[in-house]
C-alpha cells in the first residue's frame, strides 16, 4: 500500500467540492426569503408552497412520472430480451445489425434521435401526446437497459441454465426459473436507470410531444430560460433530495445482500 | 423455435421500425426542398401512382440543402466551433478528471466504494438541475462574484454567464463522472509492484508515473475522452443556457432550425452532417473499447 499524498487529498477535496458545491448552493438558495436569488433576505419555506401550489407543476410530474414508469418497464422487458439475444442468441441473420442499432443510441446525440423520432410521428399520422414519447423513450432506453442486462448474463456460469434444460425444463422455464433470479439485480438496477434517464430527457420529450404531455424538464427548462426563478431551486432541491435518499438506500440495501450472500456462502461451504 | 423467433423478432422490429426507418426519413427529408404544406416539405411519395409516381419523386429529390449548407456560413462556423467545443473541453476534463480518479485509486480499500458513489451520484441527479445550478452562481449578480468582490479580488462583477467560458464549465462540471470512472477502473487494476519495481530500477516517482503508470491507464483516459467529446458535439442545453447568444453549437443550430425557422429539411440535412461528423470517433471508441477486452480476454 503506497501512502496518501497531500496532492491526492487536495485533488478529492477539490473535486468533490467541484462536483458538489453548485447544488449545495442551488439548494441553501431555496430556502431563501427574497425573490431576487442573489440576495440572501433570511430563512423561508415559502416557494415549497408556492411550488406546491402551482398546478402546472404538479400536472407536468405526473405526466413525468407517468412516463417514465410505462417507458422504463416496456424498455426493461425489451431490453432484457434484446440482451438474452445478443448473448444467447447464437447466429441469425442480420445479428450485425441488430447489435449496431443496440449500440448506436447510446451515442447518437439526442437532437438526432428527436428530430427523427418526431419526423416518423408525423410520417405515419400518430398524434403526439404521452404515447409518442412513451415509445421515443423506451427505444434509447431500452439500449442502455441491454447493455447493463448483457453484462450480467456474459459473467455468469452458463452451465446453470444447461443443467435446468437437460432436466427437462422449457426454455421459458429455464429463463423464469434459474436466468432471471439470477441477473435480478441487473434488471432491476437497468430498471431504475432507464427511469432516471426517462425523468431527465428534455431534448427527445420537447421533440416527441404534443399538447397536453408537457413533461417537467419541458416546463423547468421554459422557466430557467428567462433566468433563476426559486419555485426552480426548491423543486431541484425536492429532485435532488429523492435522488440522494434512494441512491444511498440502495447502496445499502445492494451491501446486506451482499453480506448476506457471502454468509450463506460461507454457511454451504461449512455444511459440505 | 417459435419462441426463439419471437424473442428475436420483438426488439428486431421495434428497433427498426423506431430507430433505422426514423434516420431513413431524416436522410430522405435533408434531400427535400420546403413547402409551404403540411407537412412543410416537398416532394411527397404517392405510392398509389404505382412506379412512375416513384420515379418522379425520386428525381425531385437533390442535394441542395447540403449545398446551402456549405454556402451560408452559420453552419459550417456552427460546426467548427462545436468541434472546438467539445475537443478542448475534453482536455479540461482529462485535466480536471485524471487527479481525482488517481486519487480514488491510491485511497484506502475500504473507502473506495464509498468515493465511487460519491462520483456516481450527481449521474443520477437530473441534468438540466446540474446545468441550471451554475446560472445562479456565474450570473453577474450571482454567488462567485459577490464571493470575488466580497474578498475584494475584483472591483466590477464579472460576466461569465452567456459566454463560452460557462460552456466549458458545464460541460467539465457535467462530463466529469464520465471521464473519472474509466480512468479510475484501470488505475485500480494498477499493479503497484510494477511502480515498485521502477522505483526499484532507480525511476524517480514522477518518472515512473509517466513512464508506468499514465501508459498503463491509456484505455481508460481514451475512453473517458470518447465519452466526454462524443455527446458534447451534439450538445443542446447546456449551450443554451449558460452560453448565450454568444456561443454557437450545431445542436443549438438544429434546434432552432427546426423549432424557430421551421425548415424541416435544412434542419435534416444538419443532422445528416453531424452524424457523419460523429461516425469517426464512434468507430474509433468501439475500436478502443474492443481492444481492452481482448486485452482483458
Amino acid at each position: 500500500m503506497r501512502q496518501f499524498s497531500w496532492f491526492n487529498a487536495t485533488s478529492l477535496t477539490l473535486g468533490f467540492a467541484f462536483l458538489y458545491l453548485p447544488m449545495i448552493i442551488l439548494v441553501i438558495y431555496s430556502f431563501n426569503e427574497s425573490r431576487l436569488v442573489t440576495v440572501w433576505a433570511g430563512f423561508s419555506t415559502k416557494w415549497y408552497g408556492e411550488l406546491l401550489q402551482n398546478e402546472e407543476f404538479l400536472d407536468a410530474a405526473w405526466v413525468t412520472v407517468k412516463v417514465a414508469f410505462f417507458s422504463s418497464t416496456l424498455a426493461t422487458v425489451l431490453g432484457t430480451m434484446a440482451a438474452q439475444v445478443l448473448v444467447r442468441g447464437g447466429r441469425f441473420p442480420g445479428r450485425t445489425l441488430f447489435s449496431g442499432m443496440i449500440y448506436a443510441p447510446l451515442v447518437m446525440p439526442e437532437v438526432i434521435t428527436g428530430l427523427s423520432l418526431l419526423l416518423l410521428f408525423i410520417g405515419i399520422g400518430l398524434d403526439r401526446g404521452v404515447l409518442t414519447v412513451v415509445l421515443a423513450h423506451t427505444t434509447f432506453s431500452m439500449c442502455f437497459v441491454s447493455v447493463v442486462v448483457s453484462s450480467r448474463l456474459t459473467s455468469f456460469d452458463r452451465s446453470l441454465e444447461e443443467a435446468a434444460l437437460d432436466l427437462g425444463a422449457s426454455p421459458f422455464d429455464a429463463f423464469r426459473l434459474v436466468t432471471l433470479p439470477i441477473i435480478a439485480p441487473a434488471v432491476i438496477s437497468s430498471w431504475l436507470l432507464a427511469f432516471t434517464l426517462s425523468l431527465d430527457d428534455l431534448v427527445i420529450a420537447s421533440f416527441t410531444t404534443g399538447p397536453g404531455a408537457t413533461t417537467l424538464p419541458i416546463k423547468v427548462f421554459s422557466a430557467v430560460r428567462l433566468g433563476v426563478s426559486p419555485e426552480i431551486n426548491a423543486l431541484s432541491t425536492i429532485m435532488i433530495g429523492i435522488v440522494t435518499v434512494g441512491v444511498i438506500t440502495a447502496s445499502l440495501v445492494s451491501k446486506r445482500t451482499a453480506l448476506q450472500q457471502a454468509r450463506a456462502e460461507q454457511a454451504a461451504a461449512r455444511t459440505a | 423455435m417459435m419462441r426463439r423467433t419471437f424473442l428475436i423478432a420483438l426488439p428486431y422490429i421495434w428497433l427498426l421500425a423506431l430507430f433505422l426507418v426514423p434516420f431513413a426519413i431524416v436522410l430522405k427529408i435533408s434531400l427535400s426542398d420546403i413547402a409551404l404544406a403540411r407537412p412543410p416539405y416537398m416532394p411527397q411519395l404517392d405510392l398509389t401512382g404505382g412506379l412512375a409516381a416513384v420515379w418522379d419523386f425520386i428525381t425531385q429529390l437533390d442535394f441542395e440543402n447540403f449545398v446551402f449548407l456549405t454556402s451560408d456560413d452559420l453552419y459550417w462556423k456552427a460546426y467548427l466551433s462545436s468541434l472546438k467545443i467539445a475537443a478542448l473541453s475534453t482536455a479540461i476534463t482529462l485535466v480536471v478528471g485524471y487527479p481525482i480518479a488517481y486519487a480514488m485509486a491510491r485511497a484506502a480499500k475500504e473507502w473506495r466504494p464509498t468515493l465511487l458513489m460519491l462520483v456516481i451520484l450527481p449521474f443520477w441527479t437530473s441534468f438540466l438541475i446540474r446545468v441550471y445550478s451554475w446560472m445562479g452562481i456565474l450570473s453577474t449578480e450571482g454567488v462567485l462574484n459577490q464571493f470575488l468582490i466580497g474578498i475584494g479580488a475584483i472591483s466590477e462583477p464579472l460576466q461569465i454567464l452567456n459566454t463560452q467560458t460557462a460552456v466549458y464549465i458545464g460541460i467539465v462540471y457535467t462530463y466529469l463522472p464520465f471521464m473519472i470512472l474509466p480512468i479510475y477502473s484501470a488505475l485500480e487494476k494498477l499493479d503497484d509492484s510494477l511502480l515498485e519495481a521502477a522505483e526499484d530500477l532507480g525511476c524517480s516517482r514522477t518518472t515512473a508515473f509517466w513512464l508506468v503508470t499514465l501508459p498503463l491507464s491509456k484505455g481508460g483516459v481514451i475512453a473517458g475522452c470518447f465519452l466526454v467529446f462524443i455527446p458534447t458535439l451534439g450538445e443542446f442545453v447546456i449551450p443554451s443556457l449558460l452560453g448565450g447568444s454568444e456561443t454557437l453549437m450545431i445542436g443549438k443550430v438544429l434546434w432552432e432550425e427546426f423549432f424557430s425557422n421551421r425548415d424541416w429539411p435544412v434542419a435534416s440535412a444538419v443532422a445528416v452532417i453531424l452524424l457523419l461528423i460523429l461516425i469517426i470517433p464512434i468507430v474509433l471508441f468501439q475500436r478502443n473499447e474492443q481492444k481492452q477486452r481482448e486485452a482483458e480476454g
